[in-house]
């Protein structure tokens, strides 16, 4: 299949000496013709930076890219004319109407004041934001802003799309809507790269997953296949008290294939297993026997959590941090 | 199209882009016309009587009309600093930049609507001069070359402005920076008092500042001169318009490629 997408060998730094920052170090990227590819990672992983080199904004001290085959350093403009992008903040002018905004956007591809007014107005409609079409924007919700911002992305029909974080920051309800549209994009044929720091997102989305960090690919594959690099399945307990972490601990020895990891604040014990749900019920037995009280019990299918966890040896988030509050305001900032 | 009507069309929208807001936010165009009324009643009255005719040898509101002009429309173009660092700041550069669209537009059509914020600041400062009593007395050619002068260097400033603009990134801090160089720029001329009272270097500084040659051009293009007391007898003061023209000329020539070059380079953080 050909690439739509091809970056190799991408370095980026910024700063020097002391305060170097390797934002990219060697980033290999592929992305097939009409498929979707999730680049997953957490904050300062260099997921905007590689966004940002493939999409003309920034130039890389090493490597190279090409965007259906014309090369992003020496034909920038050739890249800008067949892509869209939609950037971490909505780029939408707050004092435009929804109208204007992407009216503006169709001027500025050339198509001519006529298409470019219809083009508004369709994208609009298919966007649900035919009522708000002629309100400023600075009225307009966090999801309206996004959805106006995606179809300033897509006013040329570009056969490929780059998608920053396109749901950070919006509520649930607002981040379901957006997947559905995504979703239609993508049966249409676009190609697209999108990034997310939510494993669930790039599970839902994405054909295939490259999981970042520290500025490099550190595994690739479909969902199917990261999971499988972690391995089976796990015992999950949550207990009564956290008192009886220790005693349930005990009682699990040796029932899985490997050590239980213990989280305090959540009360959460965890057991790598094979063997299904006959290992669930011999938890059970023992857990009972040992008179340990259970407030949840399961048998789990490892998560993208738990991949990432597995290949950088900490969690997504803040290594330390499992409290949820603080990871939410975390994703909210972005 | 060609490219160049490429670049002249896509100038145009992000104008009309510019200029929408000023019509949308009309507290941003409420303070672009107060400042400058301010400006005029102060000196005209404050001044007005310490500095006095002694020291000009005019009316000083007549004097001093020029100099307000010539100070709002440099203070006026830092505008576009401060636009330039608050869309890159939004990601609005960003999307542009992504855009098969020529580099130089984001940027003629960003100098072109803040041309216009200028145009109205003088409009309003020329009907608040003629209510202090400030007269134009010279003929109505003369007094439009005095504007379209004033109106050239404020835009040749604005594409110096652009450059810090697209550098500092931060609105707020563009505003300060200007303001640290500009107030001295303003004040250090011609524009509120005759430059030989000002000590030796400072003197020398006011003589040769563009400043000074555009304030005199203005009041020499609105008949605001008086022949008893002729403007020092240094180049730039006794060839005002040729002064400022080239002035004008050269910021334009050194500012609008390093401006376009840092907009290709630039992104947001």
């Amino acid at each position: 299949m050909v690439d739509a997408v091809e970056a190799e060998g991408l370095v980026k730094v910024y700063g020097s000496g002391e305060g170097e920052v390797r934002a990219l170090d060697g980033l290999d990227l592929r992305v097939a013709e009409g498929t979707v590819v999730g680049l997953l990672g957490p904050n300062g992983a260099g997921k905007t930076t590689t966004i940002k080199v493939l999409t003309t904004l920034l130039v890389p001290d090493a490597g190279s890219a090409r965007v259906r085959g014309t090369d992003v350093l020496r034909d920038p403009g050739g890249v800008r004319s067949t892509i869209g992008v939609s950037g971490q903040y909505a780029a939408v002018d707050e004092y435009l109407t929804g109208f204007e905004n992407l009216d503006m956007v169709g001027r500025l591809y050339h198509l001519g004041s006529g298409a470019a007014k219809e083009r508004a107005r369709e994208l609009l409609e298919q966007f649900d934001l035919a009522d708000a079409a002629d309100r400023q924007v600075k009225g307009y919700s966090g999801g309206m802003r996004r959805r106006l911002d995606l179809a300033g992305a897509l006013v040329a029909r570009p056969p490929v799309l780059f998608l920053d974080e396109p749901t950070t920051g919006l509520d649930p309800r607002s981040r379901l809507g957006m997947w559905k549209v995504i979703d239609d994009l993508v049966k249409g044929g676009t190609t697209l790269l999108l990034t997310t720091q939510y494993l669930e997102e790039a599970d839902q989305l994405a054909d295939r997953i490259a999981v970042i960090d520290h500025g490099r690919v550190i595994a690739e594959g479909t969902a199917d296949d990261l999971k499988e690099q972690v391995g089976g399945e796990r015992v999950e307990v949550v207990v009564e008290d956290a008192a009886s972490l220790g005693s349930a601990r005990e009682a699990l020895a040796g029932l899985g294939r490997g050590e239980a990891v213990v989280d305090e604040r959540s009360r959460r014990l965890t057991v790598p297993v094979s063997g299904g749900a006959s290992v669930l019920v011999e938890a059970v037995r023992r857990l009972d026997d040992a008179g340990v009280g259970v407030s949840d019990l399961g048998l789990r299918r490892p998560t993208l959590d738990d991949v990432f966890l597995t290949l950088t040896g900490r969690a997504t988030e803040e290594p330390d941090d499992s409290d949820g509050a603080t990871r939410e305001t975390q994703e909210v900032a972005g | 199209m060609t490219s160049l009507a490429h670049t002249a069309a896509d100038a145009v929208t992000v104008t009309r882009r510019n200029l929408i807001k000023i019509r949308r936010v009309p507290d941003l165009l409420v303070f672009t016309t107060l400042q400058p009324i301010m400006f005029v009643l102060l000196f005209a009255y404050v001044f007005g009587g310490a500095i006095g005719e002694q020291n000009t040898g005019i009316d000083y509101k007549e004097f001093l009309i020029a100099g307000i002009f010539a100070q709002t429309v440099v203070f006026g173009s830092t505008f576009t600093g401060f636009s330039l660092a608050e869309d890159l700041q939004k990601g609005f550069i960003d999307r542009f930049r992504t855009l098969p669209m020529s580099p130089a537009a984001v940027l003629l059509g960003r100098t072109a609507s803040d041309v216009v914020n200028n145009l109205i600041s003088l409009l309003v400062m020329g009907l608040s001069g003629l209510v202090v009593g400030w007269r134009i007395r010279s003929n109505p050619l003369d007094a439009l070359g005095g504007f379209l002068l004033l109106l050239l260097f404020a835009y040749a400033v604005s594409w110096i402005m652009a450059l810090v603009g697209l550098l500092v990134r931060t609105p707020e801090v563009v505003n300060n920076a200007a303001f640290i160089v500009i107030f001295p720029l303003t004040f250090i001329a011609n524009t509120f008092v005759s430059p030989e009272t000002l000590p030796g270097p400072l003197r020398t500084f006011a003589y040769w500042n563009p400043v000074s040659s555009v304030t005199q051009a203005a009041r020499e293009l609105f008949g605001n001169t008086n022949p008893q007391f002729p403007p020092p007898d240094v180049w730039p003061l006794q060839h005002p318009v040729v002064y400022s023209l080239l002035w004008s000329a050269a910021v334009l020539l050194v500012f609008v490629p390093l401006s376009v070059r840092q907009y290709q380079r630039t992104t947001s953080r």
